[in-house]
């Protein structure tokens, strides 16, 4: 295992990039600082998978390929199980002692949206997770289909606008609730199971790192702002993230085994949703007088869930 | 500034996206086809620096996506502290970064999105946004005073 140091941004800066440029994301995507923080936390060859998305299609555009590693292109929902079929045969022939070089550690990493983690690729992590292989799967949640258009997926929180679940006179855009896919993850036993943002940098490196060493299947489920659909400038990306992490709407924390829940971050001052919602365009509909209520019934939510959370931290179960 | 050449592989930026048309399509691209990423052996490349690598002409380094840019953001040595936060923010891997100091911008990949300057310490910024079409030196001779804090 071959870690690089992530003692301080100027030790982390010395590894070299193994994602390429020239990728076709949206200026100040979020999705690539994500893929090139998890490839520059270790040294190791990886092989990784990608369900479709914005990061698939938007990597691979033929005749070029951004990454400097295996890479395998799979269908919507199958990244999961591509995996860790890719894992098992690894092992395999590991044992046999046919590889090429049988002592190099290799890593598996698949990656996935929040529409094919959440909904259309749910039952084959499920089962992926279930059959216990030994890789990590990182989910990059920008709470929509950004790549068709930006639709509704049920990681969308309530009251934010999408294509198909649009405000109006009398709509206040999506009316659900979003699936805590943390807790359902940590709910199937993976050894590893977390909730990391990019703008926290050295915690989220840290959580890679500690991914990619479990043995085991992890799950990973980081923020990551869509100037597009979320209706920002590019340039905030960093920003909002800053909002997401400080106002508590995603909480950065990890599960270890089910139980031992540790809190990675914690704002000094904790700023009401409010600031973070007025920050982007598809919850502009909300400070309307008429759905004010749900502003509220969002932040009372939001503490619920925070409460919830550093007493799991206390109680330790 | 640093001789940014050094630093620059042969291949990189020379295509523009798109302009490929000699390539086979995807219709004759079967299930199973591969992309190699680099000619020749790939082991190790972690370890290699864009500058030691050999890159296929599959690999999108060979490509370039300068066009896509309405402001480019120029770097001032004098003012930089070498935090690294423009290198691990960038989403377009654009910031060259050598021996833990800042070397410059890759032109050939950045997109012109402005979270390097954004998230850039250091008063005035070391890193700004001009036009595209402003020189380098024109930039760095306007750039602005220190500010005073306001009490």
């Amino acid at each position: 295992m071959a870690t690089t140091s992530i003692k301080n941004l100027k030790e982390f800066s010395t590894t070299n990039d193994r994602f390429e440029g020239a990728h076709t994301l949206c200026p100040g995507c979020a999705h690539s600082m994500i893929v090139r923080e998890l490839m520059n936390c270790t040294d190791d060859n990886l092989v990784i998978g990608s369900n479709t998305g914005c990061l698939e299609v938007s990597t691979a555009v033929y005749p070029f390929t951004s990454w400097d590693t295996s890479w395998i292109h799979i269908g919507f929902e199958n990244a999961a199980s591509a995996i860790s079929g890719a894992e098992a045969m690894h092992k395999a022939r590991k044992k046999k002692g046919t590889l090429k070089d049988n002592d190099a550690s290799v890593k598996f990493v698949a990656f996935g949206g929040d529409g094919s983690t959440f909904d259309i690729g749910f039952q084959w992590l499920s089962g992926a997770i279930e059959r216990g292989h030994d890789f990590t799967y990182i989910c990059l949640d920008n709470e929509n289909y950004a790549n068709t258009g930006g639709q509704r997926s049920s990681a969308t929180p309530i009251g934010s606008t999408t294509s198909t679940a649009q405000a109006g006179t009398h709509s206040y855009g999506k009316k659900e609730k979003k699936k805590d896919i943390v807790a359902i993850m940590a709910a199937h036993g993976a050894p590893y199971v977390a909730q990391l943002a990019p703008n926290k940098w050295k915690a989220m490196a840290k959580g890679f790192q500690k991914a990619l060493e479990t043995e085991g299947p992890c799950f990973i489920n980081t923020v990551s702002p869509c100037c597009t659909e979320w209706r920002f400038d590019p340039k905030d990306t960093i920003g909002i993230t800053d909002l997401a992490t400080d106002s508590l709407m995603f909480p950065v924390y990890e599960i270890i085994d089910g139980h031992e829940l540790n809190i990675l971050y914690r704002p000094k001052t904790v700023i009401k949703v409010e600031e973070y919602m007025g920050a982007q365009g598809r919850y502009k509909h909300l400070f309307k007088p008429e759905y004010r209520h749900i502003i509220d019934k969002v932040q009372k939510d939001i503490d619920e869930q925070w409460d919830y959370l550093q007493r799991r931290e206390e109680a330790r179960i | 500034m640093q001789d940014l050449k050094l630093l620059a592989n042969d291949k990189r930026g020379k295509t523009e996206l798109g302009s490929r048309r000699d390539l086979v399509g995807w219709h004759e691209v079967t299930q199973g086809s591969i992309l190699p990423s680099f000619d020749g052996d790939a082991i190790g490349i972690a370890l290699k620096k864009a500058e030691e690598r050999v890159y296929s002409n599959f690999n999108s380094y060979t490509a370039t996506v300068a066009s896509w840019r309405v402001q480019k953001p120029v770097f001032n040595i004098d003012v930089c502290i070498d935090c690294q936060n423009c290198w691990v923010w960038c989403p377009d891997s654009s910031i060259l970064s050598r021996d833990k100091q800042m070397m410059g911008i890759d032109y050939d990949h950045c997109k012109g999105c402005q979270v390097c300057s954004e998230v850039c310490p250091t008063n005035p910024k070391s890193l700004l946004m001009f036009n595209e079409y402003v020189q380098l030196e024109d930039a760095l001779a306007s750039w602005p005073e220190k500010k005073k804090k306001e009490k």
